[in-house]
Parts: structure tokens; C-alpha cells; sequence
């Protein structure tokens, strides 16, 4: 099999093993899922920035709450359908990440962590700001009877499960589809040697800045889907806890892989729960796991698949 | 023999801080002919090349490509229009494969038919004799061979005009002498600007030479005058 059909196998064989999942796991691990597998789609969206063109963003989740907060506006003040607050969401993460990356995209390392960092910052400040529209800190429910699409029931756990399970599939398989294209190969070769992609005559600015619009449109997806499926929109998703989440996902699962990042986003889920079963400092273990597992598995777990047996995975 | 100029600069200079790497220079290259640009360490040959291509930036003066003014132009766009440019300290996508590190070259533009980048890939490293290791990562290679890399770069991007920056260095003899074959081959194609310092190969190859000294043109023509030129055994060839 060629490189390119391998890995498709691979993604679709993880999707499937999702959709059975659905049918065996207790309802416990069932809800969990639906979360992560939306929370992978933020660190999928993450991981096309950090992972391909190797740019730390730490503002991620301006792009996140954008989403969510453009869907829950929409649909509290404008009373909007479920499905057009999504697209609202989409649209205005699209809108900022396009600002966001002509802005940042001025600077480079640290100063590009720094700015990405404050203009998330601001992003929060301004929720609470305008509190009289957001509801601050305590943020709001996106009440039971409004979270239906085309007569979907999206509070009953099947349908919330695979709304999420669509999404996250519909994001792999565009992320596999970016990586393997043209443009998708010369993120890599600017996060490889970016003078060195300029003197072969890319226009490095212009592709970093769509790769900024595409990671940060598909985090404010799953900002909006979050909100929609789980019913509620608040401030803590525009926190910085929140920028630091995608990356810690991204690192753990792998970065520049398609896979990583729904692997991080599930092993870190479940350390942080199994870890909070043992002890109430479940903070230490699961920062000691992550310490261990940067020193002995430095490019994540399936940066180390590949590394070690599958050097053609994306 | 009438001749087109392809590209030439008026007044092009830059300094860095005290230092005029490039000082005022007026230059004028023909199409089709191989040039070497020579001159002691520090005579600002890198700086030059890079005021062309637009890697750096100039402080002063104007350059023109295909009877163009790309002086505004920013280096991608400047290498958009047909230039090819190999860096004197190697540059290859050093985790990335040989096929990978020229299809990047190639796909610019060809775009990303899979065939025609495959066959294209295949033949420019066909032609610097590195086909055997077209699937390994760049930073196995030797530095001499990372070097013939870089032409391979260069010559997937079929440019009009190839700036080559010291590609010999790190090459055995027997590569030496496949590297000026590869060159005059070349040439069939694309006006090629080589800053040379082995001139064994600057005297077998170069229809003109430029001599730099202190960032400004001290001499230039043909070899033979060249080699005869009081000046330029002063400055550059010692003894001569
Ligand atoms: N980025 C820079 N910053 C400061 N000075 C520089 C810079 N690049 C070049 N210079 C200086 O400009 C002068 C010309 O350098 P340049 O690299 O163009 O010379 P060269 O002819 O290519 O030399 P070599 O044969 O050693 O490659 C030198 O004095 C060098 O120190
Ligand atoms: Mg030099």
C-alpha cells in the first residue's frame, strides 16, 4: 500500500473503532468521549499550527470561546437556530483567527507566544466586560429545547455522542487531506527551514497566515460544538487554562501526526480522572506522568509510533 | 554576438553597521552566459547574491530582472519570476527526504501533479548522481552531497537564471569535474551565476569573470584578461 492509503486505513480504522465504542462502553466512558472527541478537534485544530508549521500559539483559546460564544450569542440574543449558531461560531473564530494571525504573525518565537498570549487575554477581559450580554463569569445554559438539529434530540447521549463523533471524523479527515496536499507539504517545509522555504520561492507570511485561519476556525468549531452539545457557554473556556490545554494534548499525543492529537486528548482525559480517583493532589500524578512521558517519549505517543514503526504516518 | 541582458543592477549597495559589504555596484549579466563572481573572503560575493535574490535587503541602488524593475519585489516573488538560489552554508530540509526536498522545488511551479513531480524529482537527481538515496533524510548525506542537493533544488525549479554560492566546497576531485559538466549542461538552459573560490573550475567553466574587493567591482572579463589583471593578482590571486 502506498504511504497515503495506509494512513487513510489507519484514520478510518480509529473512526470505526469509535463507532462501535458507542455501542459497548458504559455510559460513564460514553459521555467522556463525546467530550474528548470534541476537545480533540480543538487540539486537531491546535496541532495544524504548533504541530505543521511549528508555531506556539498560547492564545488558543480566543479561537476556542469565539466559536463557543458566537454560537451561544446568537442563539440567546438573536434566537437563531442551533445549526446557523454554529455557523455563526465558525465564522466569527474565522473572522479573529484572520486578525489574530495579521497581527502575531509579525513576530516570531517568544514574541509570537507573548502576543498570541495577550490578545487571548483581551479576548477574556472583553466576555467580562460586557457582561451584560455574556453573563461574565458565571456564563449561561443554552437551554434543553433550543439544542436540536434537523429534529436531532442533541441532549440525548446517542445523538450528542455521534454529533461529536461527526465532527471529529469530518476534522480528521480534512487535517489528513491538508497534510498530504501541496500546501499542506510546504507547512512542513516552514517549520523545517523557513528561509530555505522563501528562497524556493513560497510566500512564507501568506501561508503561515492561512495555516493560522485554518487552526484557529477548527478550534472555534469545536468551541461551538462544545457549547451546543454540553449546553453551556462560560468564561473558563477563554482562559488561558484553555491555551495551555491544546498544547499539552498536542505534546502528549504527538505533534506534526493527524492521530496525536485525539490520543493526547484522550490520555490526558483519563489521567486526570483516574489520577483524581487516587488522590485530591491529582494534579501531581498526572504532572509526573506528563514529566516522564516528555522524557522518555519526547516526541509523544504517536510521534514514537512513528519514530520507531510507522515512519509514514502523517 | 548580440546579446540580452537578463538581469543588472545600478548603484546597488548595503552596508551592515560600519561595514559596505556591497558598495555602489553597476552589473550586468547576459542571458545564456556562466559567470563567475570571485574575490577575497569578505569582498561581500554572499552579500551580492543575496541583494538579487532579495534575501537581503539593499540600502541603496536598483535591481532589474528580465527587463523588469524587481527591486520592490520580495524574495519569494523575486524567485517566482525565475531564479534559482543554492545558500553557500547548505540548506536543505535536513529531516525531510531527497524526494521530498526536491519535489518542494519542483512543485512551485509545476503544481502538484503526483506524475510530473515524481519524473521531475527522478531527474534532477538523476543529474547530480544522488538517485540511489532519493528516500533517505538530507542530513544523512555528506555535506559535499548536500550540497549537490541543492542544485537539484535548483534545477527542478527550471530557472532562468541559477545562483550557485561556493557549490563545490566539500566535493572530492572526481566530483569537482561532474560538477562543471553538470554546469555546462545546465547552461543550455538557464544563465548561471557562480561565486567560486577553486579557480580550476572558475577558469574552466566561466565565459566572464567578476571580481569583487571591498564590496565594489575591481575587474571583470574573460578569464584570460582576468588572470593577466595586475589588480586582481594584488587583491585576489596573490602571486598569481
Ligand atoms: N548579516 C551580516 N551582518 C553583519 N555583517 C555582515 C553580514 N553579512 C555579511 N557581513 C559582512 O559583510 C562583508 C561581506 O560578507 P560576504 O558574506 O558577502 O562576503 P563573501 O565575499 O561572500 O565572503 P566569503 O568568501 O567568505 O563567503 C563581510 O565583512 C561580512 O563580515
Ligand atoms: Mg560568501
Amino acid at each position: 500500500m502506498r504511504p497515503e492509503a495506509k494512513s487513510l486505513a489507519l484514520h478510518l480504522g480509529l473512526l470505526a473503532l469509535l463507532v462501535i465504542a458507542q455501542f459497548v462502553v458504559s455510559p460513564f466512558h460514553h459521555g467522556n468521549l463525546s467530550r474528548i472527541m470534541v476537545l480533540a478537534v480543538f487540539a486537531i485544530g491546535y496541532n495544524v499550527l504548533f504541530g505543521y508549521v511549528g508555531l506556539l500559539s498560547l492564545g488558543h483559546a480566543l479561537f476556542f470561546s469565539a466559536g463557543m460564544y458566537g454560537m451561544g450569542l446568537a442563539m440567546q440574543h438573536l434566537g437563531v437556530s442551533a445549526l446557523a449558531a454554529i455557523a455563526v461560531g465558525v465564522f466569527s473564530a474565522f473572522v479573529l483567527s484572520a486578525v489574530v494571525g495579521a497581527v502575531a504573525l509579525r513576530t516570531t518565537g517568544v514574541a509570537f507566544m507573548i502576543v498570541t498570549l495577550m490578545l487571548a487575554q483581551a479576548g477574556y477581559l472583553a466576555i467580562l466586560y460586557f457582561g451584560a450580554y455574556t453573563r461574565g463569569d458565571e456564563g449561561f445554559v443554552i437551554q434543553p429545547e433550543f439544542r436540536t438539529i434537523a429534529g436531532l434530540d442533541l441532549t440525548d447521549p446517542t445523538v450528542r455522542y455521534f454529533a461529536a463523533f461527526f465532527v471529529l471524523a469530518a476534522c480528521l479527515l480534512l487535517t489528513l487531506r491538508l497534510v498530504h496536499s501541496s500546501f499542506g507539504r510546504v507547512l512542513v517545509a516552514i517549520r523545517e527551514n523557513e528561509e530555505r522555504a522563501r528562497m524556493l520561492g513560497y510566500d512564507v507570511f501568506r501561508h503561515k497566515l492561512i495555516a493560522v485561519i485554518i487552526s484557529g476556525t477548527l478550534s472555534g468549531a469545536a468551541g461551538a460544538v462544545y457549547g451546543l452539545l454540553f449546553g453551556y457557554v462560560g468564561a473558563t473556556f477563554a482562559t488561558v487554562q484553555y491555551s495551555i490545554l491544546p498544547l499539552l494534548w498536542v505534546l502528549l499525543g504527538g505533534a506534526g501526526t493527524v492521530i496525536g492529537p485525539f490520543i493526547g486528548t484522550l490520555f490526558m482525559f483519563y489521567l486526570i480522572d483516574f489520577s483524581s480517583g487516587l488522590t485530591s493532589a491529582y494534579m501531581v500524578v498526572a504532572g509526573v506522568v506528563l514529566v516522564l512521558l516528555t522524557l522518555f517519549a519526547p516526541q509523544g505517543l504517536a510521534g514514537e509510533v512513528k519514530r520507531r514503526l510507522l515512519p509514514w504516518l502523517p | 554576438m548580440a546579446s540580452v541582458t537578463l538581469l543588472s543592477t545600478k548603484g546597488l549597495s548595503r552596508s551592515f553597521g560600519g561595514i559596505r559589504a556591497v558598495e555602489n555596484v553597476d552589473f550586468e549579466l547576459p542571458e545564456g552566459q556562466i559567470r563567475a563572481l570571485i574575490g577575497p573572503n569578505g569582498a561581500g560575493k554572499s552579500t551580492f547574491v543575496g541583494l538579487l535574490c532579495g534575501r537581503i535587503a539593499a540600502s541603496s541602488g536598483s535591481v532589474r530582472f528580465m527587463d523588469r524593475d524587481i527591486s520592490h519585489l520580495p524574495a519569494h516573488r523575486r524567485i517566482a519570476l525565475g531564479m534559482a538560489y543554492t545558500f553557500q552554508i547548505t540548506s536543505v530540509f535536513a529531516r525531510l527526504s531527497l524526494y521530498e526536498n526536491v519535489a518542494l522545488a519542483a512543485r512551485r511551479s509545476i503544481g502538484s501533479d503526483r506524475a510530473s513531480v515524481d519524473r521531475e524529482v527522478a531527474s534532477a537527481l538523476e543529474r547530480v548522481g544522488l538517485t540511489e538515496r532519493t528516500d533517505q533524510p538530507a542530513e544523512d548525506l555528506s555535506y559535499g552531497h548536500q550540497r549537490l542537493l541543492e542544485i537539484a533544488m535548483g534545477i527542478a525549479q527550471h530557472p532562468k537564471l541559477l545562483i550557485l554560492d561556493e557549490p563545490t566546497q566539500g566535493l572530492a576531485d572526481s566530483e569537482i569535474r561532474q560538477f562543471n559538466a553538470l554546469v555546462r549542461e545546465l547552461n543550455a538552459e538557464a544563465t548561471i551565476l557562480l561565486i567560486e573560490h577553486n579557480m580550476d573550475v572558475v577558469m574552466e567553466i566561466a565565459d566572464a569573470i567578476t571580481v569583487l574587493n571591498f564590496g565594489e567591482v575591481l575587474a571583470e572579463g574573460p578569464p584570460e584578461e582576468i588572470r593577466q589583471n595586475r589588480a586582481v593578482q594584488a587583491a585576489y590571486l596573490g602571486t598569481g
